[in-house]
């Protein structure tokens, strides 16, 4: 069992949530985790990603070799294609539609989907809309992991159980909202 | 839960609290700023009543940290790079005094200046004041080595470099603990003298450290810290400091390679230990993150008959943080194809929070200057850094913390007028002040702006020591009152707070602008927690 994810995303999107609930859930799991982050100057509006690397076996590096990510999972599109290099020949990318527009010259949406469906695993999300169903939009990150959990080969229970200790302190309704995020996410994909 | 899961710095943190440390002393700078955050998080800290508040500087930090180690107390003093040579000077000069408690300065570099001015490798800072200098591969060791650090630091009675790189610092990794070591007690060094640097006694502290040194190199020698690997292929040796190990292995497994590897770990490293090592193979490849510190001690200037192979003869990059893809390089692997990133992908720079106040800040001061044309304001370090992209366009140096009072200061004995600068409220008490005083004892027609945002936002809102503070320290300082202006930096105030730095652009004399508006994300920061206090 080896998983390495590229998580991507702008400074203040909250990837570095889903890094918290993933690597959590991994090491309860009794797997070796390492994740290196992006912390300083670039949380101000810049591209952030953060190096996920779970497997049965220790881990070396704590940045994923290029050419070797299993996965890229975006919170935001353009953001995704940023990594692409990282990406195994079967790697899938896993991102939302929702573009975060803080720079000038940002691309037509419809070339940034052109390019992301050139890689044959691909799932594109509407976070932001299932989110806001669900009545915040703060979640459309947790909306994301779900999206992604079929690929983590990490159980669903072990992800539930990392966001219940890492959000515990928030309260019951935060949890809940946040477990839904993950569900609609996953349903929104279609397979189980 | 049983195991804990760190960030580098949270394992240096966790390490020298179990280590037994009487407090910490910092200032705030990434990489290094959440190992003092986690120490004020820490609840066993604040029951154990370990100082963990903020430090104006790195060199009162650095000071304070030796006093507590002067009282016979374990004390931890963190910085990044560019901070120790704010420290330097007591940094240096405590490797003369020696410690009395263990005294542990960690030093956290940014190779890549992913954060920073420069990329300067702090091992040559080790080097030079001739303490050891540790450099953990892993969280695992950043915890340990941070415990072995004040051993070390008792044993030798001198201070001790950890020495971390942003990749390390910033990467979570599980970590066990150890055992918790008491604080010492309260105790008076046994040599009265130890700590008088006058020349007299200086001369003799200097020749104790000088023979010191062998003691030092012996105890690498034993201590396991630095070891050899055995391999099979005797082709080429490796040798890899600090994090560039974890490269080296991740790539050597992946691509079977089997040569015999020398990890460093401490510093100095015996000249014997690196002999061995070298004679037995053909050629060897040394791998560090920074600068070439160690390859450089190798290859000297004579030439040899070892074939040295890293940064310095093209095998690596001289510049920029190691990768598993540079390592595989030096190795002369082969690289998959790789897809490249598509020709849309824009980059997406760091830039100001919308409604931050150094923008309202910028826009009234560029139009204060129309009349007087570019090149004349002289800034610094933090968010309003950021003010050099467009559409701002509105400032000319950004150079170390306090600089841009002292250069305005320069530039206008030169004959610049108006001369500028943009100084933020924490930046200019950890190093404006002093320049201040310059300008004030000798009238220099200047005009400072500081952009009071009542925190530290560059590295995410630490408390400043400004806040409140400033037109009392300015005063202080001797600006005349009528030059010492407040304005809020909003844009409804605009047309005001342009006349306000028009007229003092126009004045020949030290002007002080404060343009005081509270942080968005500190202010919604303190929103949030009060909102939580008035639940529970
Ligand atoms: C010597 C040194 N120490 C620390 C840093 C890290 N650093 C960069 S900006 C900054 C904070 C600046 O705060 P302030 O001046 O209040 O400006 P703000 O970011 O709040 O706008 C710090 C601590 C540095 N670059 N150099
Ligand atoms: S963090 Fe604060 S000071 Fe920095 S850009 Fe944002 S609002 Fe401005």
């Amino acid at each position: 069992m080896k998983r390495d994810i590229i998580l991507a995303g702008v400074g203040g999107q909250g990837i570095l949530s889903i890094a918290a609930v993933i690597g959590m859930a991994a090491v309860e799991s009794g797997l070796y985790l390492k994740q290196a982050e992006v912390h300083g100057m670039s949380q101000r509006g810049g591209a952030v990603q953060s190096h996920l690397r779970i497997s049965d076996k220790p881990i070396s590096s704590d940045l994923i070799p290029e050419g070797n990510c299993n996965m890229i999972l975006s919170v935001e599109p353009m953001e995704a294609l940023r990594y692409l290099p990282f990406l195994t020949s079967d790697g899938w990318v896993v991102t939302s539609c929702n573009t975060f527009r803080n720079i000038d010259g940002y691309p037509p949406e419809e070339a940034l989907f052109d390019e992301i469906k050139k890689v044959k695993n691909h799932i594109i999300i509407d976070a932001s809309e299932i989110a806001k169903e669900l009545g915040s939009l703060k979640v459309s990150n947790m909306v994301m992991l779900g999206a992604a959990s079929a690929q983590l080969g990490l159980s669903m229970e072990g992800l539930y159980d990392a966001l219940g200790v890492l959000f515990g302190r928030k309260g019951d309704e935060v949890i809940q909202l946040n477990v839904s995020a993950m569900q609609a996410g996953k349903n929104a994909v279609g397979f189980d | 839960m049983s195991k804990l899961v760190l960030l580098g710095d949270e394992a240096i943190a966790q390490g020298a609290l179990d280590a037994g440390i009487s407090g910490v002393y910092a200032y705030p700078g990434t990489p290094s700023t959440e190992i003092t955050e986690f120490i004020q998080r820490s609840s066993e800290a604040r029951e154990r009543g370990v100082h963990t508040d903020w430090s104006v500087n790195e060199k009162t930090a650095m000071e304070a940290a030796l006093g507590m180690s002067y009282a016979g107390k374990r004390a931890l003093a963190c910085m990044k790079h560019v901070g120790l040579n704010v420290a330097a000077d007591a940094f240096v000069n405590a490797g003369m005094t020696g410690v009395n408690g263990g005294l542990v300065v960690v030093v956290a570099d940014d190779p890549s200046m992913h954060s920073s001015q420069n990329e300067q490798d702090s091992r040559f800072y080790g080097r030079f004041a001739m303490i050891p200098v540790l450099e953990p591969s892993n969280q695992q060791e950043a915890y340990d080595l941070t415990r072995y650090g004040f051993e070390l630091s008792e044993k030798f009675s001198l201070p001790v470099m950890l020495r971390i790189t942003t990749r390390l610092a910033h990467s979570r990794s599980a970590v066990e603990k150890s055992e918790l070591l008491a604080e010492n007690k309260l105790c008076l060094p046994s040599d009265p003298n130890q700590f008088i640097l006058l020349p007299s006694l200086a001369r003799k502290r200097y020749k104790l450290l000088l023979s010191t040194q062998e003691k030092l190199e012996k105890d690498g020698e034993k201590s396991g810290v630095n070891r050899m690997e055995k391999g099979a292929d005797l082709n080429r040796g490796v040798i890899a400091c600090g994090l560039a190990y974890n490269y080296y292995r991740e790539v050597a497994e992946e691509a079977q390679m089997d040569y015999p590897v020398l990890k460093i770990s401490q510093y100095p490293v015996s000249p014997r230990v690196l002999n061995d090592f070298i004679r037995k193979v053909e050629e060897v490849v040394v791998l560090e993150e920074g600068y070439p510190v160690l390859e450089e001690s190798l290859t000297g200037v004579l030439k040899n008959n070892y074939t040295i192979r890293g940064r310095l003869d093209g095998t690596l990059p001289r510049d920029g943080e190691l990768n598993p893809g540079l390592v595989r390089k030096a190795f002369g692997l082969q690289i998959e194809d790789t897809r490249p990133i598509p020709d849309i992908v824009k980059t997406r720079p760091p830039a100001l929070c919308k409604g931050c106040s150094h923008i309202d800040m910028y826009n009234a001061l560029n139009e204060a200057l129309r009349e007087y044309g570019p090149g004349r304001v002289f800034s610094d370090i933090g968010c309003y850094t950021l003010g050099a992209f467009p559409p701002y366009n509105a400032i000319n140096s950004c150079v170390d913390m306090g600089a841009s009072v002292t250069m305005a200061k320069g530039a206008s004995d030169a004959g610049m007028h108006p001369s500028i600068a943009v100084i933020g409220d924490s930046t200019f008490t950890h190093s404006g002040m002093t320049g201040l005083l310059d300008t004030v004892v000798e009238e220099t027609p200047v005009t400072i702006i500081i952009s009071d945002n009542s925190t530290t936002g560059m590295t995410g809102g630490q408390k400043s020591h400004a806040t409140n503070r400033l037109v009392e320290i300015c005063r202080g300082i001797g600006v005349e009152q009528e030059h010492l202006r407040v304005m809020n930096p909003l844009r409804k105030h605009h047309e005001e707070n342009t006349k306000i730095i028009a007229d003092e652009l126009a004045y020949k004399g030290v002007s002080v602008i404060i343009a005081q508006r509270e942080c968005i994300q500190t202010a919604r920061k303190s929103v949030k927690s009060k909102a939580k206090s008035q639940k529970s």
